[in-house]
C-alpha cells in the first residue's frame, strides 16, 4: 500500500516546505524517493523498522561536483559506494548528423563544439583526417603546421587549467578554481585576438588555417610566455604540497596499467600507472617530432598522480609553444592547390574579424579566375575523393580519433569522433566502486571528463 | 594523392596470399558488387527543376578495391602474424584494403569474435587497444549495408589496423567484442542507438546517448535530420536536409 507524505500526490506540502520524501511498494520492497529538504522525514519514518540501508542516489545530471551534466547514479551502503553507473547523453546534440549536411569546410564550425575545452584539438584532427582523404598531408605550408602547434598546446594549457579550476572546486578548493579560471583568461585572450573568439573558434580549416596571425600576436604569446609560469607555480605551489589537497587525492580513483588497457583509457590517466604512451611521441602529427619535450608520468595510478602529470604537462606545453614562436617564418598558411584552398583569409578591422578588403577588390576588381575559385568554393565546396580515414591525436584527456568516410562528394558521408572522455569515463565504476561518496567526486575530477565531448 | 584505381568491368579482386604463396583471384559476383552509392546530377535537384545539363550526371560510389600483396611497410607483417595466429584466416579475413597509409582487415562477422582475440593476444600482434566501432550505413549496397569499423592501436609494436564489418539490414547482427575489449561496452551501445547494429552478446545492449524510448535510429541515412526553416524579414531558408545543396 503506496503512502504518500505531505498533502498532495506530487508530494508539495505548503506547510511542510517544498517537497517531502515519497514512499511506493515496489518489486524490490519499498522504496523511498527523496527529493530535498525531506530527510528528516524520511529518518522519521524509518526509525524502528529493520529495512537494510540500500540506497541509490542520483547524483547530478544537475550538481556543481560532477563535471557537467554527468548523471552518476550510485548504489550505496552507509558511506561506502557499492556501485557506480553513468547516465550520459544529457547534452547529445546530434554534431556527427550535422557535420553530414554540411560541406566540409563547414564541419570544422560543428566539431570545434564537441569537447568545449579543447577545440582547437578538435579541429586539428578533423583536418588532419581531411587533409589525408584528399591526398596533401605533404602540402600543408610549414607556417600553418606550426601554428597548429602553438595553437593546441596553448590550448593543453588552458584545458588543464579548467581540470585543475573544476576539480579543485569539487574538492573545495575553491582558490585554486579562482586561479584556474583567471589564469585561462590569460590564454583565451590569446585566442580571441589570434582567432576573433574565445572559444568554438573554427581556425582550423581543412589545407590550413582560416587566417595568418594578427599583427602583435607573437609580442602577446611571449608575454604570455613570461607570465603564465610565475601564475602556474602560485597554482602548484597551492596545491602540490596541500595536506587536505593530498589527503582526497592521494590514492583515490585508483586504476592500474591493466585496467587502463582493458578499457581503452588514454591520456594522463593512462600516463600515472608509468606507461609514457602519449601520440606526439609514438605517431607523431603536425611535426611534432621536431620539438623538444618530454613526457610527464607518475607511478601511483591516482587522482594525485594524474593532477602531477597535467602540472607538468603544462610546462612542456610552454616549452613547445616557446619552440614554436622561435620557429615561425613568414609565409602562406593555405595549401596552395586552388581547388581546395580557402580563398579569403579573414582580417580583423575595427569593427571586428570580418572579411579582408584586399581580397574583395581582387576578386571583384581584378581577377575573374578568382571570383569563380571564391565563388565555387564558398557556395559548392570542395570534392574529396572515395575512402575512409581514421586519424589520431594527442588531446588533453587522451587519443582524440576521428573515423571519416567520403562518398567523394562535397559534404562528409560519416564523421564519428573517438573522444577521450566518452571511453574513459566508463573507468568510474572501476575507479569508484568499494570507495567512499566523497571520493567519487575526486575519481570523476582526475578523469577531467567534458561532457561536451563525452555526449556530442 | 591516392586516387583509388576504378576498373569497372574487368573488375578482378585479388585476395591475400594463402599459406603455401600462391595468389588466388577471383571475379565478383556481379559488377555492381563494390558500388556503395550512387549520386545523380549535381545540384540535388531532381526532375523539371535542373536546366544546368548535369541532371544526367551518375556517379558511383565505387569502394576502394581489396590490395595484393605485398601490402608495404609493417601491413606485411600484421597479415602474416594474423594468419599464423587464425586457422580460419581464409574464412575470417575477406580481404585486405590498403589506402592512404592504413590496413583495414574486412572481416565476416561470424569471424570477428576470433580475429579480435588474436590482434588482442598473439605476441606478434598485440593490439592492446581497440578505440571504438564507428558504424557507418550505405542504404544502397544490398545485403552490406551496414558496416561497423573498429580501430585497433598497438602499443608495444606501435602499429595501427582497422577491421571492418558488414551485416545487412535484414540481419543487423554483429557480435560482441567487449569480453576481449571491455572498453568497447558504451561504444557498442552507441552504435547500437545511432544505426541500430545489434551487438550480440553486449550484456545491457541499451540506448546512451537518445532517451531510452526513442522511436528509430538517427544516424542511419534513412532517418532525417529535422529542423524548421529558418525565418528572416521576407525570406525563408529551409531546414538544413531540404536545402538544395550540391552532392
Amino acid at each position: 500500500m503506496a503512502t504518500t507524505y505531505g498533502n498532495s500526490a506530487d508530494g508539495f506540502d505548503p506547510a511542510n516546505g517544498p517537497a517531502s520524501a515519497q514512499e511506493r511498494e515496489t518489486t524490490e520492497g519499498r522504496v523511498f524517493t527523496v527529493t530535498g529538504n525531506d530527510w528528516d522525514d524520511l529518518v522519521r519514518d524509518l526509525s524502528g523498522t529493520t529495512a537494510n540501508e540500500r540506497i541509490v542516489v542520483n547524483m547530478g545530471p544537475q550538481h556543481p561536483s560532477t563535471h557537467g551534466v554527468l548523471r552518476l547514479i550510485l548504489e550505496l551502503d552507509g558511506e561506502t559506494v557499492t556501485e557506480v553507473r553513468c547516465g550520459i547523453g544529457y547534452l547529445h546534440t546530434g554534431i556527427e548528423k550535422n557535420i553530414e549536411f554540411r560541406n566540409w569546410t563547414q564541419g570544422v564550425t560543428f566539431v570545434t563544439r564537441m569537447d568545449y575545452l579543447s577545440p582547437i584539438f578538435n579541429e586539428t584532427v578533423y583536418c588532419l583526417g581531411v587533409e589525408k582523404l584528399l591526398g596533401i598531408t605533404d602540402q600543408i605550408p610549414e607556417r600553418a603546421t606550426t601554428i597548429r602547434v602553438m595553437m593546441m598546446e596553448l590550448n593543453r594549457i588552458s584545458s588543464h587549467l579548467v581540470f585543475l579550476a573544476t576539480g579543485g572546486m569539487e574538492l573545495g578548493a575553491l582558490t585554486a578554481m579562482t586561479f584556474g579560471f583567471r589564469e585561462r583568461e590569460l590564454v583565451l585572450d590569446v585566442f580571441e585576438m589570434i582567432t576573433g573568439l574565445r572559444m568554438n573558434h573554427a581556425y582550423i580549416r581543412p589545407g590550413g588555417l582560416a587566417m595568418d596571425l594578427p599583427e602583435g600576436a607573437e609580442k602577446k604569446v611571449r608575454e604570455l610566455l613570461r607570465v603564465l609560469p610565475g601564475r602556474l607555480k602560485d597554482v602548484s605551489d597551492l596545491l602540490v604540497e596541500n595536506a587536505i589537497w593530498k589527503g582526497r587525492t592521494v590514492g583515490v580513483g585508483y586504476l592500474d596499467l591493466a585496467g587502463c588497457i582493458a578499457l581503452g583509457v588514454t591520456g594522463p590517466v593512462l600516463r600515472s600507472t608509468g606507461l609514457p604512451h602519449d601520440l606526439r611521441k609514438s605517431q607523431p602529427y603536425c611535426g611534432y617530432e621536431n620539438y623538444e619535450f618530454d613526457v610527464p608520468v607518475q607511478t601511483t595510478a591516482d587522482a594525485y598522480g594524474r593532477f602531477l602529470i597535467r602540472i607538468a604537462e603544462m610546462s612542456e606545453s610552454m616549452k613547445i609553444v616557446e619552440q614554436c614562436l622561435d620557429r615561425l617564418k613568414p609565409g602562406p598558411v593555405m595549401v596552395q592547390d586552388k581547388k581546395i584552398a580557402w580563398p579569403a583569409q579573414l582580417t580583423s578591422g575595427a569593427d571586428g574579424t570580418g572579411n579582408s578588403p584586399e581580397h574583395i577588390k581582387m576578386i571583384m576588381g581584378t581577377s575573374m579566375e578568382a571570383l569563380i575559385h571564391h565563388f565555387k568554393l564558398v557556395t559548392e565546396g570542395f570534392r574529396v575523393p572515395v575512402g575512409q580515414v581514421y586519424s589520431a591525436i594527442e588531446s588533453p584527456r587522451g587519443e582524440l580519433g576521428v573515423h571519416m568516410v567520403s562518398d567523394g562528394g562535397t559534404r562528409p558521408y560519416r564523421v564519428h569522433y573517438r573522444d577521450p572522455s566518452f571511453t574513459n569515463l566508463q573507468a568510474t565504476a572501476a575507479m569508484c566502486e568499494g570507495g567512499q561518496i566523497a571520493d567519487v567526486v575526486a575519481a570523476v575530477a582526475s578523469i577531467d571528463p567534458v561532457m561536451g565531448g563525452v555526449d556530442r | 594523392m591516392t586516387e583509388p584505381t576504378e576498373t569497372p568491368g574487368e573488375a578482378k579482386v585479388v585476395f591475400p596470399a594463402t599459406t603455401d604463396g600462391a595468389i588466388e583471384t577471383f571475379a565478383p559476383a556481379s559488377p555492381t558488387d563494390e558500388i556503395l552509392e550512387t549520386r545523380q546530377g549535381m545540384f540535388g535537384v531532381s526532375g523539371t527543376g535542373d536546366t544546368s545539363g548535369y541532371g544526367g550526371l551518375v556517379e558511383p560510389m565505387r569502394a576502394i578495391p581489396p590490395s595484393a600483396r605485398p601490402y608495404g611497410g609493417a601491413f606485411d607483417a600484421i597479415a602474416d602474424a594474423l594468419e599464423a595466429a587464425l586457422p580460419t584466416y581464409r574464412q575470417a579475413v575477406k580481404a585486405v584494403v590498403i589506402d592512404r597509409d592504413q590496413m583495414i582487415l574486412q572481416v565476416d562477422r561470424d569471424h570477428l569474435h576470433e580475429v579480435a582475440q588474436a590482434l588482442r593476444d598473439d605476441p606478434a600482434l598485440r593490439f592492446e587497444m581497440c578505440m571504438g566501432v564507428s558504424g557507418v550505413h550505405h542504404p544502397e549496397d544490398a545485403g552490406r549495408e551496414l558496416r561497423a569499423h573498429y580501430p585497433f592501436l598497438s602499443i608495444t609494436h606501435n602499429r595501427r589496423v582497422s577491421v571492418e564489418v558488414t551485416a545487412p539490414d535484414a540481419d543487423p547482427r554483429i557480435p560482441s567484442i567487449i569480453d576481449i575489449y571491455p572498453g568497447n561496452d558504451w561504444h557498442e551501445r552507441e552504435t547500437f542507438d545511432f544505426f541500430g547494429i545489434v551487438f550480440e552478446g553486449h550484456p545491457h545492449l541499451t540506448r546512451i546517448q537518445m532517451p531510452d524510448d526513442w522511436r528509430g535510429h538517427p544516424q542511419r541515412k534513412d532517418y532525417p535530420l529535422g529542423g524548421i526553416p529558418v525565418e528572416f524579414k521576407g525570406a525563408q531558408i529551409p531546414p538544413p536536409d531540404q536545402r538544395r545543396s550540391y552532392n
